[in-house]
């Protein structure tokens, strides 16, 4: 360590306290939510002695055991929340897909190309990376009632797809940026096409780029509430539309654990996510921004 | 790049955004300027054995006809802007001739629907950006000088808040501070009042929805920041130190200079996710206490009678505050491009 980088100790205390307080505050609520899952209603939600929560009194008293599954097993068998889950991976899976393929070739072109249209496309956008999603759903509405295209999955595939474009297009294009220009400039001058040269020569390297584009691309469309609560029917509902729906079905007893065990269960795949794509998703955070 | 193969490479994408980003907000733009069709009322007359009366129905066969031959309704012009739940004109003018003190112009204007949600929606925007920004600085000077070990789950656990469903993230941390639930009890304890309810209170539920905004994007900002220290140059920071320079002088000198363009990024990102905060507010069911501009548009879209048109008049006037936020950056990035070229 150089001299620069060395800190007295009561920095180092300060630092060190912050950065704890930090991490309690960042993952305390999860730990919380995960543990309460596996209670009942009078134990997560703990009016009488907050110590409840902790050890099951009530869970125990209800079903004889300090865990239950049975929030999990109201959301998933009862209310179905599998289907709405099946339907989640179908939605991801080919926003992904077609996000990606529409995106690379977009953002190869942009970053290959110094005339000003490429710029004013870009700059268009990024407006539309600004437009809020519920301002396109209600200019959606009508036509797709006049046209019977509203509550398919297929729709709301599209649909996404198109939302997720300027944010792709922005973080490929970065990338692309970084790969030379000299290497598909020489496959050209070696005889190839702009798409051959783009085939052979870029698809091989690119990798790093998309996979980290992509799983923003999969945070978008599985985080989305706005398009896919407006736009999908009752049976086509993905993951979360479906967690709103119990929502306003609380009022029974026990129905709110089966929010708790589907708010865990959207978490679920998210936290294996960052434990698998750490390095990619802090490199696609700060790619637009150190570089640029 | 030639025009023609620059031309197929961007086509799919462009017609993906043209399609449905840029026609639907010609739709939108299109659709507040009608209005739905009144009912068709119709005069029956009722002979009984006691004179005949005269009563007026809703012919239900004939309005439905009349919504299915013009779906977008009737020709209003500028009326559903004006009306009472968007720009309030007549409101706001009775109101500013009426009210005898600032205070009690303003109270009338926070009332009427859209000036409620426009106030809302700025506010939050300007408290959760520069808490953002800052607080996500002093976590990333923070991980920056403790030992390498606890970098790496700092990270990881510093992703949750952000990688999370909004909806998911905000109904979790509600649950918490549920009157009921292990925050809201502490607080209740804290403040010393057993009745204590944040659902209840307006002022707790925009701190609380505040708070679940800065939570969620301390990461972010962390993340830039952490990524920018990495590359502050360490001989500026080493000869600074040799002149003398103390702990903060540096941070203040060499570092911060370093971070600003990274600052212009973060503020831009935040103040566009800010000002559609949307999520937070169905988690928190907290409509009653603070709606903002894309929480009016839900609400009109949504229900049993779906108000397109005042939905619409809404996203056109959230498109122009949009375009104002915006403004500076656009012309930023123009300037750039044209001395670049």
């Amino acid at each position: 360590m150089s001299t620069a980088t060395q800190r007295p100790l009561n920095v180092r205390f300060l630092a060190t306290s912050f950065l704890v307080l930090w991490l309690i505050l960042a993952a305390f609520p999860f730990l919380w939510t995960v543990w309460g899952s596996f209670k009942v209603e009078g134990d997560f939600f703990s009016k009488a002695d907050w110590a409840n929560s902790m050890f099951g009194t009530l869970t125990q008293a209800e079903t004889g055991g300090a865990f239950t599954g049975a929030g999990y097993f109201g959301a998933w068998i009862q209310e179905e929340f599998w289907r709405a889950a099946l339907n989640t991976t179908i939605v991801c899976f080919f926003v992904v897909t077609i996000s990606l393929t529409c995106g690379t070739l977009a953002a190869y072109a942009l970053s290959r190309s110094t005339y000003r249209y490429a710029f004013w496309l870009l700059l268009f956008a990024l407006i539309f990376r600004a437009t809020p999603p519920i301002i396109l759903v209600s200019g959606y509405l009508l036509p797709f009632f006049e046209w019977n295209l509203w509550g398919h999955l297929s729709t709301t595939i599209i649909v996404l797809v198109a939302i997720n474009q300027p944010f792709t297009l922005w973080m490929l294009h970065s990338f692309f940026k970084n790969i030379p220009k000299d290497l598909d400039e020489s496959a050209m001058v070696d005889g190839c096409t702009r798409f051959q040269a783009f085939r052979h020569v870029i698809i091989p390297i690119m990798w790093p780029g998309v996979i980290t584009t992509g799983l923003f691309s999969f945070l978008l469309a599985y985080n989305d509430f706005a398009v896919t609560q407006m736009l999908l029917s009752k049976e086509n509902q993905t993951v979360v539309p479906k967690l709103f729906s119990f929502l306003g079905t609380t009022q029974t007893k026990g129905n709110v654990m089966f929010a708790v065990a589907a708010v865990v269960s959207i978490t679920a795949p998210l936290f294996v996510m960052i434990v698998f794509f750490q390095r990619q998703i802090v490199s696609g955070l700060t790619a637009g921004a150190v570089k640029g | 790049m030639k025009h023609g193969s620059f031309f197929w490479f961007v086509l799919p994408s462009v017609i993906l955004m043209i399609l449905f980003i840029a026609l639907p907000i010609v739709s939108v733009v299109t659709q507040s300027l009608y209005t739905q069709h009144e009912q068709v009322i119709v005069t029956v007359e009722n002979c009984g054995p006691f004179g005949c009366t005269e009563a007026q129905s809703v012919d239900q066969e004939a309005t439905q006809a009349l919504r299915d031959a013009q779906p977008l309704g009737k020709f209003a012009g500028l009326d559903v802007y004006k009306d009472r739940n968007h720009l309030a004109i007549t409101d706001v003018a009775r109101a500013w001739e009426n009210s005898d003190s600032f205070r009690g112009f303003w109270n009338t204007l926070m009332n009427l629907p859209f000036y409620g949600a426009l106030s809302f929606t700025l506010t939050y925007t300007a408290i959760v950006t520069p808490m953002t920004i800052l607080l996500g600085f002093a976590v990333a000077i923070a991980v920056n000088s403790v030992a390498r070990s606890l970098r790496g789950p700092t990270i990881f656990f510093s992703l949750l808040p952000m990688i999370v469903t909004p909806l998911v993230g905000a109904l979790i941390l509600f649950w918490m501070v549920d009157a009921r639930g292990i925050l809201g009890t502490g607080l209740q304890w804290l403040a010393n009042d057993p009745t204590l309810s944040v659902k209840a209170s307006t002022p707790m539920m925009w701190i609380m929805l505040m708070v679940y905004g800065t939570w969620s994007s301390i990461p972010f900002a962390f993340i830039v920041y952490y990524a920018g220290l990495q590359t502050v140059n360490q001989d500026t920071l080493e000869a600074a130190m040799i002149d003398g320079a103390s702990r903060w002088e540096r941070i203040r000198y060499v570092v911060i200079p370093h971070l600003a363009p990274l600052t212009t990024f973060i503020a831009l990102i935040q103040l566009m996710d800010n000002f559609r905060v949307f999520e937070p507010i169905i988690s928190f069911q907290a409509q009653a206490h603070a709606r903002s501009l894309s929480i009016a548009i839900f609400t009109d879209l949504g229900g049993e009678t779906r108000l397109l048109s005042s939905a619409a008049a809404t996203s056109v006037l959230t498109i122009v505050f949009v375009a104002i936020l915006l403004s500076p950056v656009l012309v930023r990035t123009w300037r750039d491009f044209g001395t670049s070229k």
